[in-house]
């Protein structure tokens, strides 16, 4: 069947059978961010966002999308630096191959609770395993993301 | 992984009944546990077009549309306002947001899991379950009866009960070892258990809360509970009371976990 | 090293971002299954469904005529010539005991057909296709029954040990053998407090979040090329050479970005399958493991049962350590002989200050389970378990401080230790470190527990650790920089950053030995073909040994541009010096990099470029104090870590951010293996805990903080002072969590994990 949505704001059509993933379509239109971790839908990895939520891309039957938003990090690429560089900066980015489903679900969390506590921000990011920094870089990094967007948020009331 | 041939969104309630009476049919709901469980199937029927997805309050009762997420669960103020945050305990340890975000009320009603915490409350809150066919079923019988192929559309909870829900888990995301739900209102307080690790069931109901309190070793100890790769029944055993004894203290002070 | 005066700011120890990061972060196409070709046949493994059984007959008429299959493999067409998948420097001490596909079958997924189609779909469609008879052998599942078991796994004639390490196939032994120094049953004797105890510890799955995967393909030349996520590119280049029975001048392994390794990838777990696919169609092939593939046949931890017997005298002497180590290897022997070393090596020298006496004997043995192979600590961090926990537990008998016995017999630097080769603790702050995380944790005032208002209990616990710096005598890295056109410098390293970023760390090494910004040196993955030989990326030795290989190549090539640059200044080498932006003549005239490079562009210098392997005699430890701070909810014994301060002497610490993220990184792994991470087996010896639903990993919320700090030491013979950080980092929390419990609850938890189970109903030892 072709599924026909829009991916990173441009109209896609794609091919996909009735039983495949958004994650199986996504990656076959060379949407090398998404990553597949786990394949029982609770490693985070594949997260993208389906009109403005984050979601496991892995459990989205294809044909569901069709007609939907769908963004993918190759679709956020200036947030994606701007906080990366803040996890660059912890070197918590390590292998990188939990960054993108993790940053997807970052930036989800900053549109919706961009006050978060680190508490808050750990219980919304839970579902994004990570096996190489342990978490506390990740936290440091998130928490001085969200503080930066604030201070310009605040920055930009006073101007 | 699932398999199915051919995937219809459908227009109507009455087309997906339809298209749902082939035993090689199937109804797609979040599609969490229905894409693991390896089902081989001509025809998924898709209900997201169907506008269940919303959360309303009449009266009497919160009606709870089958496709509504676990995530609009956590986070609905009506929800919270009525059972306090009943709601928001029993679903945020369930794996992450993205999960919570797609997996829904419906599917977790109608999987009947064992493990379900989201069937464990309703049932302390004396739910009943809407199906598009049979009409109303109280949650405690539809728990009990196989799976059919009836389609669940809304959920009702009676309002005026307030209710609590504890558990432990291996992992703060992980499927509980053991669930409790205690509610109270008008009928006294109700207990249920789930995880045991089967299917929720009312534990007691009708209680008084002293009463409740002298009881709830000896309710503990009647429970059918068994043992799986998480926990042991000894064990299982020995947290019931406890868990029991937090969720209802929960329940009656409305203090969170 | 000589001291210079710098111009540019110093590299080494600079926090700095790694070289890759922005490409990482921006989800850019860089690992193994984003480069691979679109047309790459889909390769799966047909897996045995039984512990034990031989393939009666085997029909695959039916999957070789389905839409789409392009081969199916089965026994009869592999070469017949054993080998091992342990990225090991030849000879291996692991044997050689597998084949490709073998009839024989020993543990539940062992290979028994290879399928490749154009679609995975098309793949898994054949693969039902396949009729087998097996015919179902007895199995041996527990390590303690395997030794003499009249079930024998590798019967075959042509099992190879290449090393004598007292391995017997007939009696299902991997290795067997016995060390020791002094007379320990003498010392035992005399001693006032024997303790004897037995610990055991899981396969652990090392669970990085990129699976096994590897897509090869030939090339215009008719070699093999192998993109692989790897540690160990030159030893799979070797491995898969020996298993095709090919020469490996036509086999090449490129290394691209990885997710991950954790020693998982120092196995040649996915190559032999797509290679031998390759080289059959001449079309390229991928294997992608699924988790579940990863999570059941895979390369995780050895599991160990240890008998410790530990002496001492009522003062807190401890006089003598006389532990045995029983390690299954699982089905094949992958790192079985070399990881049972450690459990006793990188333990018992901690307590080199007092001990008169050691010994140290192991057996490991062949079951019909999971292969096991190099995770992280690589057996240090089971011996650990054991020693540690020992000496907490002797701490108790004794009445002391765990803390206190520690400071009382922990090897301080300069001591010989005998338990470690005979090397000499040369760098060592090992005193330093337990001391400032005793002082982290707030030890004084909380140990050993205290009651909360709501009923929970908090406790701590300490233990010590250490590990080596690359394989002594063994481990060699080569590292070549060449002077580029612009005055940069091109780094090629056969090392293998997995996500660590030792690309970065060592081109931080490389900037700081040639006085430039780290920026000026670019770096690339590795490829055999290009890449200077590299043992790979394990046994702790990429910024020790291969980071000595860089300083020795830089200071190679600071020579030889100070020679161009003297020529060009037409004045003495020997008065010319190096100044990292160029080289000034004693008149003070400066030719600059630059200039240089591009003179070495033409036939006026020459290329300027060095290229320098290094090895090491030693293997200087690095170590570790940790200290846990639990939270215990004694109505259901679920147990928290709310704080965890970890202490490190890793020698200098070359980027403290990265140093910092693999501590942090190491001590969850370790507090999963602890508390989270349950490896099950069942009764017909099947993984049960083959996914992340089962195996559960810990979350962000699992963990309350994780707190580290560096105490550095010097060593000599690293590259500026600088020892190793990546396993030694994971051994703690196992012994400082279990104490931290004991002294929670009074539940002495002796076998990993600890469940809320375990601590409510008491263990039954």
């Amino acid at each position: 069947m072709t599924i026909e949505f829009t991916l990173n704001g441009q109209p896609v059509s794609a091919q996909a059978q009735a039983d495949d993933s958004l994650y199986t379509v996504l990656r076959a239109l060379n949407i090398a961010s998404v990553k597949c971790g786990c394949e029982t839908t609770n490693c985070g990895l594949c997260t993208v966002h389906m009109n403005g939520r984050a979601v496991l891309s892995c459990s989205v039957p294809a044909p569901r999308a069709a007609g939907q938003q769908v963004v993918t990090l190759e679709g956020l690429q200036e947030q994606a630096k701007e906080f990366g560089g803040y996890l660059a900066d912890e070197g918590a980015e390590q292998c990188g191959f939990c960054a993108p489903g993790l940053i997807m679900n970052v930036l989800a969390l900053a549109k919706e609770n961009p006050h978060a506590t680190d508490a808050e921000a750990d219980a919304y990011l839970a579902g994004n395993l990570c096996r190489c920094s342990g978490y506390m870089g990740q936290r440091r990094a998130i928490r001085r993301y969200l503080d930066a967007l604030a201070a310009r948020e605040s920055g930009e009331v006073r101007a | 992984m699932a398999s199915f041939q051919q995937y219809v969104m459908a227009r109507s309630l009455e087309e997906a009944y339809e298209l749902n009476q082939k035993k090689s049919s199937v109804i797609v709901a979040g599609n969490m546990w229905l894409r693991l469980c390896g089902a081989r199937k001509q025809t998924a029927i898709d209900l997201s077009a169907l506008g269940l997805d919303r959360i309303e309050e009449t009266d009497t009762e919160l009606v709870l549309g089958a496709m509504t997420t676990l995530r609009q669960l956590e986070q609905s103020a009506a929800l919270d306002s009525a059972f306090g945050g009943a709601f928001a305990q029993a679903v945020s340890p369930i794996v992450g947001t993205q999960f919570r975000n797609t997996a829904t009320l419906g599917g977790s009603v109608y999987g009947r899991f064992g493990f379900s915490d989201v069937s464990t409350l309703l049932l302390a809150l004396g739910a009943t379950v809407t199906l598009h066919h049979r009409g109303d079923v109280p949650l405690a019988q539809f728990q009990q009866e196989p799976w059919d192929r009836d389609i669940v559309t809304h959920i009702r909870i009676p309002k005026g009960q307030r209710a609590a829900v504890r558990s432990v888990r291996l992992t703060a995301t992980d499927f509980p070892v053991l669930v409790c739900a205690a509610s109270a209102g008008a009928d006294g307080l109700r207990l249920c258990v789930g995880a045991r690790p089967m299917r929720a069931m009312v534990a007691a109901e009708g209680l008084a809360p002293g009463e409740a309190e002298q009881a709830i070793e000896r309710i503990a100890e009647g429970l059918p509970l068994g043992t799986n790769l998480r926990a042991s029944e000894v064990y299982r055993r020995k947290i019931a009371p406890v868990l029991l004894g937090r969720a209802m203290q929960g329940c009656l002070t409305g203090e969170g976990e | 090293m000589m001291e210079r005066k710098r111009r540019s700011p110093n590299a080494v120890g600079a926090p700095i971002r790694k070289k890759d990061a922005e490409a990482l972060v921006t989800g850019k196409p860089v690992y193994t299954a984003d480069i691979a070709p679109k047309d790459c046949l889909c390769v799966k493994l047909l897996r045995s469904p039984h512990a034990h059984a031989m393939i009666e007959s085997i029909d695959v008429s039916r999957a070789k005529a389905a839409p789409g299959v392009a081969c199916v493999l089965t026994w009869e067409d592999v070469p017949q010539v054993r080998f091992t998948q342990a990225g090991q420097t030849y000879p291996e001490l692991s044997p050689h005991d597998r084949l490709i596909l073998d009839r024989h079958l020993r543990c539940v997924g062992d290979p028994v057909a290879i399928v490749a189609a154009q679609t995975e779909r098309q793949a898994l469609a054949a693969m039902k296709l396949i009729r087998v008879r097996y015919s179902v052998l007895p199995a041996v599942l527990d390590a303690r029954e395997a030794m003499d078991n009249p079930v024998v796994l590798h019967p075959e004639e042509d099992w190879r040990a290449l090393v004598p390490c007292g391995a017997d196939n007939r009696r299902n032994l991997v290795a067997q053998g016995v060390e020791s120094d002094g007379d320990v049953d003498a010392e035992l004797a005399a001693c006032d407090v024997v303790l004897e105890r037995e610990y055991a510890t899981r396969a652990n799955q090392q669970a990085m979040m990129e699976t096994f995967r590897t897509f090869a393909r030939t090339d215009a030349y008719g070699r093999l090329e192998i993109v692989s996520s790897t540690q160990i590119p030159f030893h799979v280049r070797r491995i898969v050479a020996t298993a095709l029975q090919i020469q490996p001048s036509r086999v090449r392994v490129v290394k691209p970005r990885i997710g991950g390794g954790f020693g998982a990838k120092q196995t040649a777990v996915s190559e032999v399958y797509p290679a031998i696919v390759a080289l059959k169609t001449g079309k390229p092939a991928m294997l992608v493991f699924t988790r579940e593939e990863s999570m059941t046949v895979s390369s995780p931890r050895h599991a160990m049962r240890m008998r410790v017997r530990l002496g001492a005298m009522r003062d807190g002497t401890i006089r003598a350590i006389d532990l045995h180590t029983l390690s299954n290897s699982g089905a094949y022997g992958e790192h079985g002989p070399t990881t049972v070393g450690l459990s006793g090596h990188k333990s018992i020298p901690l307590y080199t200050h007092s001990l008169r006496a050691f010994r140290f004997a192991w057996d490991v043995v062949y079951t019909n389970t999971m292969s096991a192979g190099a995770y992280r600590g690589y057996g240090a961090t089971q011996g650990l378990f054991a020693v540690e926990s020992a000496v907490n537990e002797l701490a108790h008998e004794l009445g002391m401080d765990p803390i206190a016995l520690r400071e009382r017999n922990m090897v301080r630097e300069g001591e010989v230790m005998p338990a470690y080769y005979g090397e000499t603790a040369a760098s060592c702050a090992v005193d330093r470190c337990l001391a400032r995380a005793k002082e982290m944790i707030g030890w004084e005032e909380k140990y050993p527990a205290r009651t909360l208002e709501n009923g929970h209990i908090r406790a701590v616990g300490a233990a010590l650790a250490m590990q080596g710096s690359g394989i002594a005598g063994v481990d060699t890295g080569a590292v070549s920089i060449r002077l580029g056109e612009d005055g940069c410098y091109n780094m090629s390293i056969g090392a293998t950053d997995m996500g660590t970023g030792c690309d970065t760390i060592l081109a931080q090494i490389a900037a700081q030995s040639l006085d430039c910004p780290v920026e000026s040196i670019s770096v690339h993955g590795v490829d055999t073909d290009a890449s200077p030989y590299d043992c790979g990326s394990y046994a702790s030795s990429t910024t020790y040994v291969t980071g000595m290989a860089v300083v020795k190549t830089c200071e190679v090539l600071r020579e030889k541009i100070t020679r161009a640059g003297a020529t060009l200044l037409g004045c003495d080498v020997r008065e010319a010096e190096f100044e990292g932006d160029g080289v000034r003549a004693p008149d003070g005239a400066l030719m600059p990099l630059g200039e240089i490079a591009a003179q070495s562009m033409t036939a006026q210098t020459g290329e300027l470029s060095a290229c320098v392997a290094n090895g090491s005699p030693v293997s200087p430890p690095p170590f570790m104090a940790g200290c846990a701070e639990i939270d215990y909810d004694p109505e259901t014994g679920e147990v928290k870590v709310v704080d965890y301060a970890g202490v490190v002497d890793c020698g200098t610490v070359v980027n403290p951010n990265l140093a910092r993220v693999q501590t942090e990184g190491a001590i969850l792994q370790g507090i999963g293996m602890t508390l989270t991470e349950r490896p099950e087996v069942d009764a017909r010896g099947r993984t049960v805990s083959n996914s992340f639903m089962q195996y559960k990993l810990p979350t962000r919320l699992d963990v309350g903080s994780i707190r580290v700090a560096f105490e550095p030491s010097y060593e000599q013979t690293g590259p500026f002072g600088a020892k190793s950080i990546g396993e030694c980092v994971i051994n703690t929390p196992a012994p400082a969590i279990c104490e931290a419990i004991y002294n929670a609850c009074g539940v002495r938890v002796r076998e990993l994990p600890v469940t809320p189970e375990k601590l409510l109903l008491g263990v039954r030892t």
